[in-house]
């Protein structure tokens, strides 16, 4: 094996440009994702502050549609998908019993194509101006506008939403090909299955989006002609390959943090999870149901009776695996020893959160009703509850119940309560209302009412509500800050956790299990400490340990990509070719350089075994 | 093992694309990256479907297309694919300048046909069909110029592995990436053959 031995030990800084270590990825996705959250926070709030009274004029039309385009279109690509990818970085590797993911140097890629694009997005605010065609940039609206806020919009998303694709590709094949020996997929933990899930469906959902911001692209770069009907184009294609990714895309966010409730409701009940095979049917389902469903979106744009029925009745079936879980949760915490931490009270916070969210959408998905709550604030306060309400909920318990594994040291519960508590009752006072200001018959995505239409009371309350949650994000950033003291250091599995991630010391060692686990039941640490030393068997004995070599290139060819952008942006050839160019040298250098990676020597990982650290 | 290793024909592996984990791991990976790229193609004809008749004041596909000019293109594609099994056999038995000897074929058969398309490109350019003529237009040069573009990616591709691996018979390491070369190639293959009755076939009769 001598001709192995070419690893370079990194620090600081270049260790994080250059790691392939899904630990370090995950923090990675999860600082990246956390800073595009308050961003995208912060602009919820400016939006509320400009509608807290009516006739305001602190934030007015342009400025006010940058706002809210660039709300939503952060908030889905740039803060829930990456911290979900954190997660599933962080943790689905552990659960599996797996050393890394199947593809460590794709994974640097993709964090690095989201971080780039993401960057190359916000950019816009300085450089004349953020997009204000809505995350949804329907044509004609994002084909004429002039200035270079949708030209950021399309290359900034184009790259990261290859990064993202790549990240699907690998959690499929690492769940796959990587299970620990035992670890069939019945007994896979229910946020590895949703992980896989989502895995799926970004797989086949978002190159049709990839396809689309193509399409717009060439319509805004090269002057093509798919969405001017002058010649001959056709508005309707960006409508329906939008939604034949975004609808596909809400389960893509959702889904995952149904896995994450499902660990936590089960770990602090202290009971495994109810209706176990139910609940991985229910989520295969949903993300199977999720791809015949894009038409709701559409349901006003006039595709006829036959074509909104059907839509409808798929929408609504899509209730009945979703209620499958909701049950199993509420089953699941019945007669158990219940434990409020702040993660289990952000999951039961979750449920009838939710519920409330699906209540709605099946409301809105009847298409003769929705005609009436298209496009006015019902519909804004119907997504909330199941992105804030379902997601971001779940994101909060997830980002406590993990926090230990990854960041090594406990967040403080006193704090965590204060956080749940603003955040929660925020977040109601901001969408509830929401609900009424649109039967009232307040549009979305407009900058102002007049007074004496009985829109003013709720919109302030809304405001008020908007606050809260900011006051809420403010204290989990304080318990993060305080969490860095050693006071809060934490132990191998502080909250008596049932599955792999809990059963290696903290710090997690950089190959996860010295010896791959074997896996003896569902919720396999639970059946070592019930039926086992409640320590994992291990299915091999201790040696040699192989590790990929970190890498600079995952960097510079994301860094490609972002200078490319630049130059399509501008139309300037010369700086999108010399982009494409260090793209394209990347890929030469990874194809021509031969890198086996490196072992870890049998005699380390024993000494690191008797010293607990492995 | 060390996976950089030549191998002989006395430790050869009945698969030796999958005989490790990296190569199992990149064989599978390859094979659901395609069927993200068969999400990509159908988008891009479901956009060319709906676009295919809104050639305004130009030449429709009727009056363009030269069915005889596209035959020899797809003939010279189906043959790569063809070509390109041979290579991945002779992968299978150890025979590694069979290999290298069937993937030049394939890469000079790809360049044939990629030849030919630039040509049928310049000549409608010169008809009054341009990617800004029409909405068929763009629809057109987008649907067919992603897939010149795949085979273009393709002739980089093998031309660097093939010069890279030129000495070094075949590996562990190497298998993968010579099978997943080839499932590529195919998978270029089967789009053109949708291509040519899509766009072709159904735009001279359809």
């Amino acid at each position: 094996m001598a001709t192995h031995e070419s690893h370079k030990k990194r620090s600081g800084l270049m260790d994080w440009l250059t790691t392939v270590d899904h630990k370090k990825i995950g923090i990675l996705y999860l600082l990246a994702g956390g800073f595009f959250f308050l961003i995208g926070g912060l602009e919820a709030v400016l939006m509320r502050i400009q509608l807290m009274e009516p006739d305001s004029k602190i934030f007015t039309g342009e400025l006010y549609n940058q706002l809210l385009t660039m709300h939503g279109t952060t908030m889905i690509f740039l803060a829930a998908m990456p911290i979900i990818f954190g997660f599933m970085n962080a943790i689905v590797p552990l659960q599996l019993g797996a050393r890394d993911v199947a593809f460590p140097y794709v994974n640097a890629v993709g964090f690095w194509l989201f971080f780039f694009g993401g960057v190359l997005l916000n950019l816009s605010w300085f450089l004349g101006g953020a997009p204000e065609a809505g995350w949804t940039a329907y044509a004609p609206l994002s084909t004429v506008a002039e200035d270079t806020g949708v030209d950021f919009y399309v290359l900034g998303l184009q790259i990261a939403g290859a990064g993202t694709l790549a990240g699907g590709i690998n959690f499929l094949v690492t769940i796959i090909n990587m299970r620990a020996p035992g670890m069939t997929f019945m007994r896979m933990p229910l946020f590895t299955w949703a992980s896989f899930v989502t895995s799926g469906l970004i797989l086949f959902a978002f190159p049709a989006l990839t396809v689309g911001f193509f399409l717009l692209m060439f319509e805004r770069v090269f002057d093509a002609n798919f969405f001017n009907p002058d010649m001959g184009g056709n508005i309707l294609i960006w409508e329906h390959i939008f939604w034949i990714f975004g609808h596909p895309e809400v389960y893509i966010l959702i889904l995952p943090a149904f896995g994450i409730i499902s660990e936590v409701i089960s770990t602090f009940s202290n009971k495994r999870l109810f209706g176990y095979s139910a609940m991985v049917f229910a989520t295969v389902l949903i993300g199977f149901l999720g791809f015949m469903v894009w038409v709701h979106h559409m349901f006003t744009v006039g595709l006829g009776p036959v074509a909104n029925s059907i839509f409808a009745v798929a929408t609504m079936a899509i209730a009945i695996p979703t209620g499958v879980k909701i049950f199993n949760w509420i089953f699941t915490m019945w007669g158990g020893q219940i434990r409020f931490s702040t993660a289990m009270l952000f999951a039961v916070g979750f449920v009838p959160t939710f519920v409330m969210g699906g209540v709605t959408g099946v409301m809105l998905s009847v298409p003769a009703a929705d005609y009436q709550y298209h496009d006015s604030y019902f519909v804004v306060a119907h997504f909330h509850y199941v992105i804030v309400g379902g997601l971001i909920l779940g994101l909060f318990s997830g980002l406590y119940y993990w926090y230990p594994r990854m960041f090594n040291r406990v967040l403080n519960e006193t704090l965590g309560k204060w956080n749940f508590w603003l955040f929660f009752i925020g977040f109601h006072l901001t969408f509830f209302p929401q609900h009424w200001l649109g039967l009232m018959g307040m549009p979305r995505r407009v900058y102002t009412y007049m007074s004496g239409q009985d829109l003013d009371g709720a919109n302030f309350v809304s405001t008020i509500g908007a606050i809260l949650m900011g006051a809420g994000t403010i204290v989990l950033l304080i318990n993060i800050i305080i969490s860095a003291s050693s006071k809060y250091a934490t132990t191998k599995d502080p909250w008596d956790g049932r599955t792999l991630e809990w059963a290696m010391p903290v710090p997690t060692p950089e190959y996860n299990f010295a010896q791959t686990p074997l896996v003896r039941g569902l919720d396999a640490l639970y059946v070592e400490k019930t039926a086992g030393n409640g320590d994992m068997t291990p299915a091999e004995p201790v040696g040699e340990i192989h590790m990929p070599n970190g890498s600079i290139l995952p960097f510079i060819l994301s860094l490609g990509m972002f200078i490319s952008g630049f130059g399509f942006i501008y139309s300037n050839w010369y700086v999108a070719g010399a982009g494409l160019g260090l793209v394209l040298i990347t890929m030469f250098l990874r194809s021509i350089i031969d890198d086996h990676g490196y072992h870890i020597h049998k005699e380390e990982v024993e000494a690191d075994i008797k010293g607990g650290r492995a | 093992m060390n996976a950089g290793e030549r191998l002989t024909d006395a430790n050869f592996p009945a698969h030796p694309e999958k005989a490790t984990l990296e190569g199992k791991n990149k064989f599978l990976g390859f094979w659901l990256f395609l069927g993200g790229e068969t999400v990509l193609f159908a988008t891009l004809f479901g956009t060319y479907l709906g676009l295919r008749n809104m050639h305004l004041d130009g030449p429709s596909g009727a009056e363009l297309f030269s069915l005889p000019l596209v035959f020899l293109a797809t003939m010279l594609l189906l043959t790569s694919s063809l070509t390109s099994v041979y290579a991945v056999l002779s992968l299978k038995q150890n025979k590694v300048r069979s290999l290298q000897g069937w993937f030049l074929v394939t890469l000079l058969l790809g360049l044939g046909f990629l030849g030919l398309e630039i040509y049928e490109f310049i000549h409608y350019v010169h008809e009054g069909h341009t990617f800004t003529s029409s909405a068929f237009g763009s629809a057109f040069y987008t649907l067919v110029g992603f897939h010149g573009a795949h085979v273009l990616f393709g002739i980089l591709w093998i031309t660097t592995l093939l010069a890279r691996n030129w000495n070094r018979g075949i590996t562990l390491s190497n298998a993968p990436k010579y099978y997943l070369f080839a499932l590529y190639w195919h998978f270029v293959d089967v789009v053109w053959v949708f291509i040519f009755t899509v766009v072709y076939l159904m735009g001279k009769v359809g």
